[in-house]
């Protein structure tokens, strides 16, 4: 019964997605946002790999986004003007640093662990900013933009055709949950969750928890990457902010709002998120309040998200 | 050339003792709670703002005593309604708490003052160089860096001579225990969150005499506090007022050779750090 | 457990119907949108009304606001009503620029578009506006390649690029002052061409750079570089940074009691930094690219009450950008007699604004070929406080912008137009 119930949601949330740049027109939206929310939920997700199922809580996601954004833009502005290229790039740039790095602070735990994230994203914020002639600094990489897609029989504008790009962005994000559910299912991925449970049992049964954490930290950090990527191309454009701290923040809010040790949590929490932060900049110019307030409901009131929430009422 | 760097080195400990006093406040609150305070640097811009409501009536010396307090009062309540609930949580919590409420705290002063830049009136005897030749080296520089002095040795002395302080230290290090001996851990965690906002609203009502008074003044702040304290290494606060000192002289030095890796320095400091010395200079092992 | 979080969750369940039920007004909310402005002419601001820019932005805002309602009263645009759609873009994030400037086109279906004062999002946005054929102006975005490398046919420009700025003042600061010269540079496009702008112009006078510093954005001690300038004995120090960055340089400048000793000076200067300062501190040589206080000048006084009315401060240059941006989109549909960008477009070639929208002795037009706005500048010295306590720049000297514009070749402008 539970099984066909998960199944079914599965399903809908798939057609919702597949059909979207349709009707999103109806209720006030337009295609871009569409790409901009799966784009915000996949990075979510690879927070969540990390944040819900392995228990490690990093805070500085950007600095890996905005890796896999910065290596796509200057791919293709600099090297060769290909979009899969510019994503490969990106992809291994963002993944470099994450292994770097991760091998950097493994051994830390809980808060300091955090610190540290968010201060090394930092260190990445501010080459990008100071690197101008190559990365453009404050005034971000300009005078490039996404290449059509050439599959050699037939060519895929996606520039001028946003829905096309829409279409492009759902398919690498499908790739990449199938690629991160099936990691999840494996032996590997249980033996992550039995880190996040207890992690000095888990150490006394053998398994070498800190090599687990650093693999989970950079799979996790590709798939962010990865979302980098598909960033810059949406833009356009890539900038510093893109690796912020309060970028990562917006992350770990997302996957904490729709529910941290579900799927599909980030993507709910991305969709409310987006669809509320576009809606109330639009309407006030205290929109910033209203969105930290939002944060701080979230966590005194529904700490579990949106899907723990439905979860517990289904599970008595 | 010398000359120049001896300047810098000058400066940069004046700079330095001002991150500490910023980055102290982070670390009181850090250590005995375990929350990190994103908002840290909301709390230095409400401070500013009160000493700047407060000086046309008692003027800065009066703003100078009363604005910190009237921080550290909105610090408490701040605790009370919304941090205490947090405690027994996954830290993650705290964190986006704060968080949340950094952007709450810049919008609100945004909203009341507006975003323009303030003009902010200090005495003006306090503004003169003291020297032609050591002209970097303001009445109020001096004055600040005396403070900061000041402030470190009134919370040594609270901290080794009070009963509040001794419960401080001690919840530090084992808060469980300190509990089971009767001691009322609500009102310590209370306090002592008090007691670090009453230093970030002491950095904000000097901050503003020294730069512009407008909402993002705390933003930039809270940065170089975190790399401080994991410099100068978590659990110590000895080791955070060293953290400060090191990298606004390691900042100032830097600027004479390499101008725009003024504040690259200082993460490549802590970058060093990390590989090196894992807990900090000062830090206390199996902290974390 | 749960009895304890009884309570908690009855707190919750209130919560949880109320932010349902405002869910479901912003939902409805567009349809209502999307009825009522069928009617309407739209302008779309994308602009920054958070962050550094907010200040700023908010007067920009506000001349826009002037502008609409005088357009409105005068019979509006076509005969409709115009509607100002206000986006904020944050004062650096190009991802929610680009994300507001299409919504404002796909959703909104504006006519025009306007922004930003953060000249790499004006970049940003000339991109999308471009790749849409959206007719764009830039109201407050100096760097020169947006009338420069980098033109459109449907992007036009209020404000200044650097190298005009540069050009009005530099001469002034070498006869005065002398000719070596100290920068202090914000590390973004603005500061490098407008220091490239300085060096350029000063050199032509036999001016000298003798030294800098580029500067991060957000910098707020300075007293470093300060340091480094003062050990090089210049005759000016030149300060390029903006905002808040100027204040906080300003004012450690004057507590070192440099302005003592050393001229201080700048190329772009605006009311707001200075508003900002102690009055000690507010000095130097800068260039005001519009100020209110121009006593002579027909209509200014009008628009000063206007804007004192309606908001309780007086205008900045800023204001003034706004409000002329808003007005030209009127005056290119109503001229054109026709909504089309190309039309519009066309229409502005060569275009002089009328004097009630100017405000400035010699008038403004917009160059053919390069659609740049050309008026004048003001070159004076800030104050403490001049003849009025908003008063706090004395304007020395008018320059015409069409004497120091150059050619249109040294622009670096090539524009295509559509078939």
């Amino acid at each position: 019964m539970v099984r066909l119930d998960k199944r079914a949601a599965d399903a809908i949330v798939w057609l919702l997605l597949l059909t979207a740049p349709f009707w999103m027109q109806w209720i006030g939206g337009y295609t871009e946002l569409g790409s901009r929310v799966l784009v915000m939920a996949l990075a979510a997700m690879s927070v969540n790999f990390l944040l819900g199922f392995t228990g490690v809580l990093s805070f500085g996601h950007a600095a890996y986004f905005g890796l896999g954004a910065y290596g796509c833009a200057m791919t293709i502005k600099y090297l060769v003007p290909s979009t899969p290229l510019g994503m490969v790039i990106g992809i291994i740039v963002g993944t470099a640093g994450a292994a770097i790095i991760g091998a950097l602070i493994v051994h830390l735990r809980g808060i300091y662990f955090a610190m540290v994230t968010i201060a090394f994203g930092q260190v990445f914020y501010f080459i990008t900013f100071r690197w101008n002639d190559v990365t453009g600094g404050d005034d971000g990489l300009t005078d490039w933009s996404r290449m059509p897609l050439d599959f050699g029989f037939a060519k895929l504008d996606i520039l001028h055709n946003a829905e096309a790009f829409y279409y492009v962005i759902l398919f690498f994000f499908a790739v990449a949950l199938a690629l991160m559910a099936l990691l999840l299912r494996s032996p590997f991925g249980r033996t992550l969750l039995a880190i996040r449970e207890n992690e000095r049992r888990a150490r006394f049964l053998g398994i070498p928890v800190d090599r687990h954490i650093w693999l989970s930290f950079v799979i996790s950090c590709a798939f962010a990457s990865l979302a980098g990527t598909l960033y810059a191309l949406l833009n356009n454009f890539v900038d510093p902010r893109a690796l912020r701290w309060d970028l990562s923040g917006t992350f770990v809010i997302m996957a904490v709002l729709g529910g941290m040790r579900s799927f599909w949590g980030p993507l709910v929490g991305a969709v409310i998120f987006v669809v509320l932060q576009d809606y109330v900049s639009s309407e006030t110019e205290n929109w910033e309040s209203f969105i930290g307030l939002f944060f701080v409901l979230i966590v005194l009131f529904f700490p579990r998200g949106v899907l723990g929430m439905i979860r517990r009422k289904a599970a008595p | 050339m010398t000359q120049l760097i001896l300047f810098n080195v000058f400066n940069g400990l004046i700079v330095g003792a001002f991150y500490a006093l910023m980055a102290l406040g982070l670390s009181l609150i850090l250590n005995l709670s375990g929350v990190i305070n994103f908002a840290h640097g909301g709390f230095l811009a409400i401070g500013g703002y009160i000493a700047y409501v407060l000086i046309p009536f008692i003027g800065f010396w009066g703003a100078l005593l009363v604005a910190p307090f009237l921080t550290a009062f909105i610090g408490l309540i701040v605790e009370r309604v919304l941090i205490r609930r947090l405690y027994g949580r996954d830290p993650l919590y705290s964190l986006l708490l704060t968080f949340g409420l950094a952007y709450i705290i810049e919008d609100g002063t945004r909203f009341i003052w507006g975003a323009q830049s303030m003009p902010y009136q200090v005495p003006d005897w306090l503004m003169q160089p003291l020297s032609v030749e050591y002209f970097f080296l303001t009445g109020y520089r001096v004055f600040m860096v005396l403070l900061v002095g000041v402030a470190v040795a009134g919370l040594f002395l609270i901290l080794t001579r009070t009963r509040l302080g001794m419960r401080i230290r001690a919840g530090t290090l084992d808060l469980e225990t300190v509990s089971v001996l009767g001691v009322n851990v609500r009102l310590l965690r209370n306090l002592n969150f008090g007691l670090g906002i009453y230093l970030a609203g002491l950095a904000g009502v000097l901050a503003a005499g020294m730069l512009g008074l407008q909402p993002v003044i705390g933003t930039s702040l809270i940065m170089p506090s975190f790399v401080t304290i994991i410099v100068g290494g978590l659990g110590s606060l000895p080791g955070t007022l060293l953290g400060g000192l090191l990298i606004g002289v390691a900042s100032g030095v830097t600027t004479v050779f390499f101008p725009s890796a003024t504040e690259a320095v200082i993460y490549v400091m802590m970058g060093l750090v990390l590989l090196v010395r894992p807990r900090g200079l000062l830090g206390e092992e199996g902290r974390f | 457990m749960t009895k304890e979080g009884l309570s908690g969750r009855l707190d919750r369940r209130t919560i949880i119907k109320a932010t349902a039920a405002a869910g479901l007004v912003q939902i409805a909310a567009p349809f209502v949108i999307t009825a009522r402005a069928a009617e309407t002419v739209k302008i779309g601001l994308d602009n920054p009304l958070t962050g550094t820019y907010a200040a700023l932005g908010k007067n920009e805002l506000n001349g826009c606001q002037l502008a609409i309602e005088q357009i409105n009263a005068k019979g509006g645009i076509l005969g409709r009503q115009a509607e100002l759609l206000v986006e904020d873009s944050t004062s650096g994030d190009a991802g929610t620029t680009v994300q507001k400037a299409r919504k404002l086109i796909d959703r909104d279906n504006v006519n025009f578009l306007i922004g930003n004062i953060n000249s790499a999002l004006a970049v940003a946005m000339a991109a999308v506006a471009y790749e849409k054929g959206v007719f764009l102006i830039v109201p407050g975005g100096h760097t020169d390649a947006v009338t420069g490398t980098t033109c459109h046919w449907n992007v036009f420009r209020i404000c200044n690029p650097t190298q005009t700025e540069a050009n009005a003042v530099a001469g002034t600061l070498i006869k005065a002052y002398g000719k070596k010269w100290y920068y202090i540079t914000p590390d973004y496009a603005f500061g490098h061409t407008l220091e490239a702008g300085m060096i350029k112009a000063a050199a032509t006078l036999g001016g000298e750079r003798i030294g800098g510093d580029l500067t991060p954005l957000g910098t707020t001690d300075f007293s470093s570089y300060l340091i480094k300038a003062q050990a090089t004995k210049p005759d000016v120090i030149i300060f390029l940074v903006q905002g808040d960055d100027q204040v906080n340089a300003l004012k450690q400048a004057v507590q070192f009691g440099l302005d003592k000793r050393i001229h201080l000076a700048g190329a772009q200067g605006e009311l707001e930094p200075l508003e900002g300062l102690p009055p000690e501190a507010r000095i130097g040589t800068w260039v005001f690219e519009w100020y209110w206080n121009q006593p002579h000048v027909p209509h200014v006084a009008e628009f000063v009450a206007a804007i004192k009315k309606k908001t309780g401060r007086v205008p900045t240059a800023r204001t003034w950008f706004g409000f002329s941006s808003t007005w030209t989109c009127a005056l290119a549909a109503n001229g054109a007699k026709s909504l089309d960008a190309v039309k519009m477009a066309k229409f502005l070639q060569g275009f002089k604004l009328p004097p009630e929208v100017a405000l400035m002795p010699d008038g403004a037009f917009f160059r053919a070929g390069q659609n740049q706005l050309i008026g004048n500048l003001y070159v004076g010295h800030a104050q403490a406080k001049g003849s009025a306590p908003d008063d706090l720049f004395k304007v020395t000297d008018v320059v015409k912008g069409a004497e120091i514009s150059g050619t249109l070749e040294d622009t670096g402008c090539k524009m295509t137009w559509p078939a």
